[in-house]
């Protein structure tokens, strides 16, 4: 049965991530991401890891999605505004892209699949388990990169606050 | 997984289902009645003894009314605002405890959908999604206003989320738990959240207020700089929808600030209650407790419509950042501070 499921979503997440870049319309490739994430959302649930998906699902759907559609919306971009891009960049990005390909192959090559992993303890997901793990053995990382999202609050805060100071 | 619980959760469903509607139905009669009186005047009294009928007649005239796509809308998406609204309108209620275990026929049949231990997180998830069926149906509808009306809807949905969030983190640290159910279980009788949490709670009302588009914060849809906001371009039903999925988020909200602060089912007295009804009536009367608080909280809502003035955008914005999110801070500090006392000594 969870075998199935995982199936039966892993498909609808390829599927609209897929339609996330061939989507002509940037709205639309924002809805389509919108719905990744959601299929991830059950990715998450199939795993057991519960607060994972529900953050997931406030911070990246509710929130980040909603902010990107908000700028997509303020730029109200359209056919006639997009720029015309030069050959030479979409060689490069050929190039790029498939020297992403390339990297992904060899390291899923590098990787043996023979030896799947099990977690210790099933129950990890759950909100008490992950706060224990979290305030506990990994304290001082959970702590560094809280200040680090602080740090990097205060200075988007700074900048959007030094034109008025200029102007 | 056996049949007779999948029976019982359908029929739990079914019933709530049917209970967010048609309250959603009457509050739009209770609204106008609720105006009348605080403007004194008398309100719908046409259809059936005292209007009774008045939202009958609105559903029905709702449907008949003609159905109107704009040809430059994006057809698609018009027609899955209005539905994504009214669907995350309605799925907040899964995770409410209505009332305490009921007994039938022998059988202890818990009165909620699912006890997930991340309630608390899912009811937040859901009121931050509510925001796309506005987004979405304003930006589809191909007009101007109806798009300003969409992104001032979003920047205030994140606004208010923050210091929405930062609300219940308060409330939290003191449950220790994120299940409603247990939150609603550690305020038996008469220890109600309120008591220990009133400027949590004040902020948390605050901020169900703007997430559910209500006046005062009802930005999205003001009519004096936008027509008609996110639905200028809608009729019919999927108008109704819209205006339906307002009423649900209303009867959402209420339920969650009676969950959360005012202890849910809960009411002094219980226990002398319960030996008095028995194991089957005593929980259906904690329900009705409940619902008169819901009911409550409704009023309060429409209360508030018509008393204070809309906010400029300016002051929502002034009162969300450099209000409400540093008094929650506040709080936190505040609680954190309390606790660790308490415990220490």
């Amino acid at each position: 049965m969870s075998t199935q499921v995982f199936y039966f979503v892993a498909t609808l997440s390829i599927i609209f991530s897929l339609m996330v870049i061939f989507a002509k319309n940037p709205i639309h490739s924002v809805l389509y991401l919108i719905l990744t994430f959601f299929t991830f959302t059950v990715h998450y649930v199939l795993l057991n890891a519960q607060f994972l998906a529900v953050v997931n699902f406030i911070v990246y759907m509710g929130a980040i999605m909603v902010l990107f559609l908000f700028v997509l919306m303020l730029l109200n971009l359209n056919k006639e505004t997009e720029p015309v891009k030069s050959p030479l960049i979409k060689i490069v990005g050929v190039i790029a892209g498939c020297c992403l390909v390339v990297t992904l192959v060899g390291s899923f090559k590098a990787a043996t699949i023979n030896s799947p992993l099990i977690l210790k303890n099933q129950g990890l997901g759950l909100v008490e388990n992950l706060g224990k793990e979290l305030f506990g053995p990994f304290l001082l990382p959970f702590e560094l990169s809280s200040l680090l999202l602080l740090a990097a609050m205060v200075g988007a805060v700074l900048l959007s606050k030094r034109d008025e100071v200029e102007a | 997984m056996d049949t007779g619980f999948i029976i019982e959760k359908f029929i739990l469903v079914a019933v709530i289902f049917g209970i967010s509607l048609v309250i959603a139905m009457y509050s739009t009669y209770a609204e106008r009645k609720v105006a009348a009186y605080l403007q004194d005047r008398l309100g719908p009294d046409r259809a059936g003894p005292f209007g009774i009928l008045q939202p009958l007649a609105d559903g029905v005239k709702m449907f008949m009314k003609e159905e109107i796509i704009p040809t430059t809308s994006n057809k698609w998406l018009f027609i899955v605002g209005p539905g994504l609204a009214l669907l995350c309108a309605c799925i907040g209620t899964a995770v409410i405890p209505w009332g305490s275990p009921m007994e039938i026929g022998g059988k202890i049949v818990p009165l909620q959908v699912a006890d997930i231990n991340v309630g608390v997180l899912y009811i937040f998830g859901v009121v931050s999604l509510g925001v796309y069926g506005v987004m979405i149906g304003g930006w589809a509808s191909n007009n101007k206003y109806s798009l300003l009306s969409a992104i001032r809807a979003a920047s205030q949905n994140i606004s208010y989320e923050i210091a929405m969030g930062l609300s219940i983190i308060a409330l939290l640290l003191m449950t220790n738990t994120l299940s409603l159910k247990e939150i609603v279980d550690q305020q038996h009788g008469w220890r109600w959240n309120v008591l220990y949490q009133p400027l949590g709670f004040l902020i948390f009302m605050v901020c169900s207020f703007a997430e559910t588009n209500r006046a005062p914060f009802d930005l999205p849809e003001c009519e004096t700089e936008l027509i008609g906001g996110y639905h200028t371009e809608y009729s019919s039903m999927k108008l109704g929808f819209y205006l339906f999925a307002e009423y649900i988020n209303m009867f959402v909200s209420s339920a969650v600030m009676a969950t959360l602060y005012f202890g849910g089912y809960n009411y002094p007295g219980m226990d002398y209650m319960a030996t008095l009804l028995g194991p089957t009536w005593a929980p259906l009367f904690g329900v009705g407790v409940f619902f008169v608080k819901i009911v409550f909280f409704i009023f309060f809502f429409m209360w508030v419509r018509w008393t204070i003035p809309r906010f400029r955008y300016d002051q929502l914005m002034n009162l969300g950042w450099k209000g409400l999110i540093p008094l929650a801070i506040a709080n936190i500090i505040i609680t954190g501070v309390v606790i660790a006392i308490i415990e220490k000594f």
